[in-house]
């Protein structure tokens, strides 16, 4: 049994693999969640495989805290590495139980199998799967399976988390619920996160580092990235509208009030967040008829051809609408404007 | 035949009938040869008692040998690379279009008195040709690759991506070996032992060469069989049967186990 670091740690990596055009440097702090976001084979699978050691190569370097785990002359087993797993498959072991596969990194650490019951009973209590402990995983749902692979992933107390589009199989209906679990559990923990929906990263993450061709083309705070990208692959997927504020009798108040669906966690006069896609609005020269709540005067600052569309830029608000629109409301910058959204288009979570 | 599937075109019908004809009618044949009167005398004359006693027992050990030394050459094929794999991969394969007679003689070369090594262990005091270990060791030859091919397919299926998981969670390689790799192929591991064993019994040329035929030492009951032939067909054919109905037993319970062997 070896010892390792068990709390957060910085995690390093320079990724070379030439084989896979992927030239890729990132350091990640203690504690802190970063996203990756990219097109099918830019890289993200071949990162997590480098830091997980399922993939070697000589001229890549990952260090955990102090600890060299690959490099020119270094390297070290991935049993031996202390980076938990998860990917969008849960892959359960068939042929144990839910509980001994909660127990199965306690044990391969040399935990006695009450010790390794004992871990598992609590980390299956923690992701509220505590009644599932006697079933095969072949009894689960999608859902339950992938909340017991995360319990599993940390029970055997990874210094490191990388998951791989962790919520990428999961229906509409248990997707919100293991979100919010991600969130919790993530919160202080160091972890990379390879994902396709910015409103996860949005939730999840604390960065998003933006991949393409095995390369960094974007690197910076989720909100940053996500509102204002600068690559071509985050506007394309990205450029939300995100407003903060507190949350106050079923709206978000800030410095417009913003009406939406609401998520699980939000708390009377707590921090939230409203995001919307620039696609869900609506841009009026004059407010319209009838009183919709997400209704804001704005002043135009840009317009910015994005594909067959123009972005319609207004401070911290873009709109995605068609040249015609812009043509039809004679949009200029400096040019006023009412910004409108459907509530049902906007979610608003807890930040 | 399920509604919407392409049909299979009619005439296919006919050599597949014919095939199983060519199968299925000896096997009748052979059925409707038995002299039922004296079939339980037959089949429990002392030297058919022995013979299928030795039989059993030898297969048995032929089939933990093939496992034992199986199942580490079918993870060594299925989990590494290294030059020459594909070259191992066809010699293990060898025994199974070898001559049982060439076999036996190349058993000989090796393990009889003047051979490889049975020259050493002839100095040592063991002399292993033409005894009950010579029948175990054939069989064992030309068991083998049945054992290391079903296993290799199922390790190749069951894929890495648990293996990973495993590893990741901080268990060791052995550990990863016994607790979720072995698992996982179990029925694959089952259904290679069966045809192992089934291998095993019906074992006769490579015996008869490098073991012989010693009443109670060597002489299994296929080359009981092919002896009672000379000077008593009736046993011949009644033994024969005897053979054919463990065969049958070993399939149904392959076949119970996994539905495709």
């Amino acid at each position: 049994m070896t010892a390792r670091p068990v709390r957060s740690e910085a995690v390093l990596v320079e990724a070379n693999v030439a084989a896979r055009d992927v030239a890729l440097a990132l350091r990640i702090e203690p504690g802190e969640t970063v996203a990756l976001l990219g097109p099918n084979g830019s890289g993200k699978s071949t990162l997590l495989g480098v830091i997980a050691g399922t993939l070697r190569d000589d001229s890549s370097r990952v260090a955990v805290g102090e600890r060299a785990l690959t490099g020119a002359t270094t390297w070290v087993a991935p049993h031996e590495r202390g980076i938990g797993l998860l990917a969008q498959d849960p892959l359960l072991f068939p042929h144990l139980s839910v509980l001994a596969n909660v127990g199965f990194g306690p044990r391969s650490e040399g935990a006695r199998r009450a010790a390794a019951a004992e871990a598992a009973r609590t980390w299956l209590a923690r992701v509220g799967c505590t009644d599932l402990a006697a079933r095969k995983p072949a009894q689960l749902s999608g859902g339950q399976a992938q909340r017991v692979a995360l319990a599993r992933a940390l029970a055997a107390e990874p210094a490191v988390l990388l998951l791989d589009e962790p919520l990428a199989a999961l229906d509409v209906d248990t997707r919100p619920a293991m979100r919010q679990l991600l969130r919790e559990v993530l919160r202080d923990r160091t972890a990379v996160i390879a994902i396709h929906d910015v409103l996860d990263a949005l939730l999840l993450a604390d960065r998003v580092v933006v991949l393409e061709s095995g390369r960094v083309v974007e690197d910076g705070p989720t909100a940053e990235v996500l509102t204002r990208p600068r690559s071509a692959f985050a506007a394309r997927v990205a450029g939300l509208n995100l407003l903060a504020g507190r949350w106050a009798s079923g709206v978000l108040v800030g410095e417009r009030s913003v009406a939406g669906r609401s998520h699980d966690g939000l708390v009377e006069g707590g921090e939230a967040v409203a995001a919307f896609r620039p696609s869900a609005v609506s841009v009026y020269r004059r407010a319209p008829d009838g009183s919709p709540r997400n209704a804001w005067p704005v002043t135009v600052d840009a317009l910015e051809p994005q594909g067959d569309q123009v972005r319609v830029r207004a401070g911290d608000l873009s709109a995605l609408v068609t040249p015609q629109a812009v043509a039809e409301l004679d949009l200029a910058p400096g040019a006023p404007a009412v910004f409108v959204v459907k509530a049902a288009e906007v979610e608003l979570y807890p930040r | 035949m399920r509604a919407g599937e392409p049909a299979l075109p009619r005439w296919a019908w006919l050599p597949a009938a014919g095939g199983a004809v060519l199968v299925l009618l000896p096997l009748a044949a052979l059925v409707a040869e038995v002299p039922w009167r004296d079939f339980a005398g037959l089949v429990t004359s002392d030297s058919a008692r022995v013979a299928l006693g030795l039989s059993l027992r030898t297969a048995v050990a032929s089939t933990v040998l093939c496992v034992l030394l199986g199942t580490p050459m079918a993870l060594v094929l299925a989990r590494s690379s290294f030059r020459g794999l594909p070259l191992l991969r066809a010699a293990v394969l060898l025994p199974l279009v070898l001559p049982p007679v060439v076999a036996g003689i190349a058993l000989l070369a090796t393990f009889g008195r003047r051979g490889l090594l049975g020259h050493v262990l002839e100095v040592a005091g063991v002399q292993v040709a033409f005894s009950t270990l010579a029948v175990v060791l054939a069989q064992t030859f030309v068991a083998l690759p049945f054992l290391v091919t079903s296993l290799e397919g199922a390790l190749r299926t069951a894929g890495r991506r648990y293996e990973t998981v495993a590893a990741s969670l901080g268990a060791s390689p052995t550990r990863v070996l016994l607790r979720v790799t072995l698992p996982l192929v179990l029925p694959g591991l089952f259904s290679g032992a069966v045809l192992a064993f089934a291998r095993a019994l019906g074992e006769f040329g490579a015996t008869i060469t490098f073991a012989g035929s010693l009443q109670g030492v060597t002489r299994t009951l296929p080359l009981e069989i092919y002896l009672q032939r000379e000077v008593d067909p009736d046993a011949a054919v009644a033994l024969s049967v005897l053979l054919m109905a463990v065969a049958v037993v070993v399939i149904v319970v392959a076949r119970r186990d996994r539905s495709g062997l």
